[in-house]
């Protein structure tokens, strides 16, 4: 079973389809994604911005991170939850999204970053957590992380608009990038 | 001359009408908008966390307002710069938006009581706690609801 008839069975589900037919519950859902982004990535941001050196220079790296991070995962948690069930009202159209799928890689490069990064941190830290402008690996991954989210979130948004939908006739390499079917479902 | 005609007269100016004209030009600043956003509520939520007892708890209020005022002021200023031309391109439809006027009307508490109110009282060191913890949830609350009516204008 390919993952494009897994969308097609997914799009045809009955809570796939009530979600999609909603008048509230799509925006709604679609309004609290974005209000526990602004929680998630808004507190990633003040972290990153530690790690740069650009704020909070007088609290050490480890007390941001402690203090801070549990209420990215609290934020993190919802917009997943939130991210899956605006997936699961439109599947194929989704899977079928250049920017759903740059977005998508773009999460797996900040979950590679962010995983790299804590085990830097937890061998190193010592050396430099009270650090001003800590050293230029940690600076890196405020960086990467910062800008991870960055075109995670303008890919997201990007999703609503329809320039790179299949049916709207694709050159190759678009269609090649977004999957494009031979013949839409 | 009528608030109809002044929102009528505001659509046909110059900026509302380049972004319409722009196939990509409306997402391109609605994607500023929203990590300007992002940005605010970085700097609201560490300073509304710390008002309430959480977040930043070992540093003092007056501190974790200091460090994120500057985020905060940068991230009105990059809002305001993206907001006002998407609201010119399609004054028309926001005069029609009941959530465009909520936002508004929660803009217009959320801006004064943040800057004359929550920043300022945050400095004082004999701020309460029970009257920081009001600031916070206040805060939170009118922040995210303009956030929340900003998100709806896209939905009618």
């Amino acid at each position: 079973m390919s993952l494009l008839s897994f969308c097609e069975w997914l799009a045809s589900t009955r809570w796939s389809i009530d979600l999609h037919e909603s008048l509230y519950m799509y925006p709604l859902i679609e309004t609290t994604h974005v209000l526990s982004l602004l929680l998630f990535v808004g507190t990633v941001l003040f972290v990153d911005l530690r790690l740069l050196g650009w704020t909070l220079r007088d609290v050490p790296v480890s007390e941001v991170v402690g203090r801070i991070i549990p209420w990215a995962v609290a934020g993190f948690g919802i917009v997943s939850l939130t991210g899956f069930l605006l997936f699961y009202a439109i599947p194929v159209r989704t899977y079928l999204s250049i920017f759903f799928r740059i977005k998508m890689i773009m999460l797996v490069v900040a979950g590679v970053s962010v995983w790299t990064f804590h085990r830097y941190m937890n061998r190193t830290a010592a050396a430099w957590d009270r650090d001003p402008i800590p050293p230029p690996r940690a600076r890196l991954a405020g960086a990467v992380s910062l800008l991870s989210w960055v075109t995670v979130i303008v890919t997201g948004r990007m999703i609503a608009y329809d320039w790179f939908d299949c049916d709207r006739g694709q050159s190759a390499f678009v269609s090649w990038a977004a999957g494009c079917p031979a013949e839409l479902p | 001359m009528s608030l109809f005609e002044v929102f009528d007269w505001l659509e046909q100016l110059p900026i509302g009408v380049a972004i319409r004209d722009s196939l990509w030009l409306f997402p391109v600043v609605e994607a500023g908008h929203l990590l300007g956003f992002v940005m605010l509520g970085g700097a609201v939520f560490v300073l509304d966390l710390r008002l309430l007892g959480f977040g930043l708890r070992e540093r003092s209020i007056a501190y974790v307002e200091r460090q994120t005022r500057p985020w905060l002021i940068a991230a009105v200023g990059v809002l305001f710069a993206t907001g006002i031309p998407l609201f010119l391109s399609e004054a028309i439809k926001c005069y029609y938006s009941t959530a465009f006027w909520v936002k508004m009307g929660a803009l217009g508490m959320a801006l004064p009581f943040t800057f004359v109110f929550r920043n300022r009282l945050a400095q004082q060191e004999s701020l309460r706690p029970a009257n920081a913890r009001w600031l916070g949830t206040a805060s939170i609350a009118v922040w995210l609801t303009v956030a929340a009516a900003g998100r709806w204008i896209g939905f009618s």
